[in-house]
């Protein structure tokens, strides 16, 4: 990060200078370690430069910008509108509770396709499709995604129709609930169950057979050995799962941007309606304080992440 | 090794009930997975009472916004890739040889975009992107700049794992030794022999470019999602038929990497080549 920061500042065209040194100096006997530790570090400032551009620059316009009224100078205004305003405190909890609803359910479904998928072959093409195929769901899909569940559950939805007609039901008798909160839910956890299956197979993967045979030996049935084998052995596997797919669904816009046009329940499309319409005056900003309300959760949620993973470590090793 | 002894020692003997449960799970969870996607199928061919048509497949040739937003996607993704591998692949050798004290950083730099949501970088991204129109004009392609972040994760992911299997270091010593520059190292030593990573991480690229919404929607750029969505509010099916045959491109592209990936893997004992889609999410 630092590293980052003020390499940034530097010129990009000494990166030449760098490069060029190398092979006249590079003759045989330590080559590597020839160029002083300065020049050397030349070498990565276009990539530490095109970051701080393009990744840091953006991310410290909306940091700082969540504390700025429109002229420019310093206030707390934003802040407080987000945290005081009903309708934002709303979006925000109705975007946790989306998240964490959907991590549950497709965790726990993705997780057991995950374990359905490694009890086959390692190599076989059916892994290989089940790979791409999550591949494809979780993490390209977006509008195509939200036109999968209009053409199922939709007003024309195949779902819907044939409902109707095999068993005289109305599914949509009480409105479109494919549109509403509902609706997002279930298309959120079509794409955490892939996720799932990407994140939690190699932990699967990692179940020694021989763990199972001595559980067999010692008398234990299936209860016992996911009971005190398996289970907590994948219970940090898991756990880091959930946090991993509650982040993606929180992050998540282009499906719920496609879902739904009217209104804006979770805060992705509150941020939306900021950066498209012309905004009050004096309100400019409160959009880049809802978007570092975005920041502040995720961040709080990788660094349980990140904790869950060394603790996980220390207990493996 | 754990799966070669799961699959000599697994099979036979796997207890009846435990290969109910499986079969169970795989028809369960593959049915929600499934039905919304034949769903697309019998949606786009559905014609008049109850006969099948492909009048929306054929109509897609009839939408000219929506052909220049699949070339635009198309040069997008071209753009991208060039733009990732420009960027990453010098850089990330030379971290590799010489500067080990930077890797930490420049991972966790290269996992950063994970973290900050899309929909939280396009609003810093207006300033950026005022100053990318004065420099390019007025074009849609101005957003491989910001692409090439967006596939960081994947593309470091890929590549670090093509990296860490094959002797760089050694290789190179040899290759510098005998008198190579380091360019004559990085195009005729090491490309060459981590190029399976390096179609993966295109691959992964791609697939992203293919399906990104949310920054391009956002600053008001026609790509292939943003016309699909436009479309699909005056005719559902034709657009209903487009993300169909994107989805099944991007399956095909993944699948083709992970079946070269696996026929190396069993000669060469490598690691999948799909790996950084597994991992590609774990901080």
């Amino acid at each position: 990060m630092t590293q980052g920061a003020d390499l940034g500042l530097t010129d990009v065209g000494d990166w030449d200078l760098g490069v060029d040194q190398s092979p006249r100096r590079a003759r045989p006997g330590g080559a590597l370690k020839s160029l002083r530790p300065t020049s050397r570090h030349l070498g990565a400032v276009p990539f530490f430069g095109y970051i701080a551009i393009f990744l840091l620059w953006p991310t410290i316009i909306v940091i700082v910008g969540a504390f700025q009224n429109d002229s420019g100078q310093l206030t707390l205004a934003n802040v407080t509108t987000v945290l005081g305003g009903s309708t934002y405190l709303q979006a925000f909890w109705a975007s946790i509770r989306l998240s964490a609803e959907t991590a549950l359910a497709g965790g726990v479904l993705g997780a057991l396709l995950a374990w359905a998928v490694a009890e086959g072959d390692a190599d076989g093409v059916f892994r290989r499709q089940v790979v791409a195929m999550s591949g494809v769901l979780a993490q390209f899909g977006g509008v195509m995604l939200a036109f999968a569940f209009l053409a199922t559950f939709g007003y024309a939805g195949v779902v819907t129709l044939a409902l109707q007609r095999v068993a005289g039901v109305d599914p949509l008798a009480s409105g479109g609930w494919i549109y509403s909160f509902t609706g997002l839910a279930v298309v959120y956890t079509f794409f955490q169950i892939p996720l799932m299956v990407l994140i939690f197979l190699p932990a699967v993967d990692g179940l020694q057979v021989q763990w199972r045979e001595a559980s067999d030996n010692l008398g234990g049935g299936s209860w016992a050995y996911w009971r005190y084998v398996a289970g907590p052995i994948l219970l940090p596997s898991f756990v880091g799962g959930l946090l991993l797919l509650f982040v993606s669904a929180f992050s998540a816009y282009a499906t719920a941007a496609a879902l739904i046009s009217q209104g804006s329940p979770i805060v992705p499309l509150q941020i939306r309606t900021f950066l498209q319409s012309e905004v009050v005056l004096g309100r400019a900003n409160v959009g880049k304080a809802l978007a570092l309300g975005m920041v502040v959760v995720v961040a709080v949620v990788m660094t349980l992440y990140a904790w869950l993973q060394r603790r996980g470590a220390k207990w493996r090793a | 090794m754990a799966r070669l002894a799961k699959r000599t020692s697994g099979g036979s003997r796997r207890p009846r009930s435990r290969t109910l449960v499986r079969w169970i799970v795989l028809v369960g969870v593959g049915a929600y997975l499934l039905v919304p996607l034949l769903s697309m199928l019998d949606f786009s061919t559905r014609g008049a009472g109850s006969s099948r048509t492909l009048e929306a497949w054929k109509a897609i040739g009839s939408f000219p916004e929506l052909l220049s937003a699949i070339a635009v996607s198309l040069e997008l993704a071209v753009l991208t890739v060039v733009g990732m591998l420009c960027l990453l692949v010098p850089t990330m050798v030379w971290v590799h040889l010489r500067l080990p004290g930077v890797r930490r950083t420049m991972e966790f730099v290269c996992l950063l975009p994970l973290t900050i949501p899309a929909i939280v970088l396009v609003v810093g991204l207006s300033p950026v992107f005022a100053w990318l129109t004065y420099f390019f004009g007025d074009t849609p392609l101005v957003l491989a700049f910001v692409f090439v972040v967006l596939v960081l994760p994947y593309a470091y992911r890929s590549i670090d794992a093509g990296l860490r299997a094959v002797d760089i270091g050694t290789l190179s010593e040899a290759a510098l030794g005998l008198g190579a520059s380091w360019w004559g190292v990085l195009f005729r030593i090491v490309i060459p022999s981590i190029r399976g990573a390096l179609l993966s991480a295109a691959v992964l690229s791609i697939a992203l470019v293919m399906g990104e919404y949310t920054i391009a929607s956002l600053l008001n750029y026609n790509t292939l999602q943003v016309v699909l969505y436009q479309v699909g509010l005056r005719n559902a099916a034709v657009s209903v038929a487009v993300s169909l045959a994107a989805l099944m491109f991007g399956f095909v592209l993944l699948f083709v990497v992970s079946s070269a990936g696996s026929r190396r893997r069993r000669a060469a004992r490598e690691e999948s080549t799909l790996a950084p889609l597994e991992a590609g999410l774990q901080l």
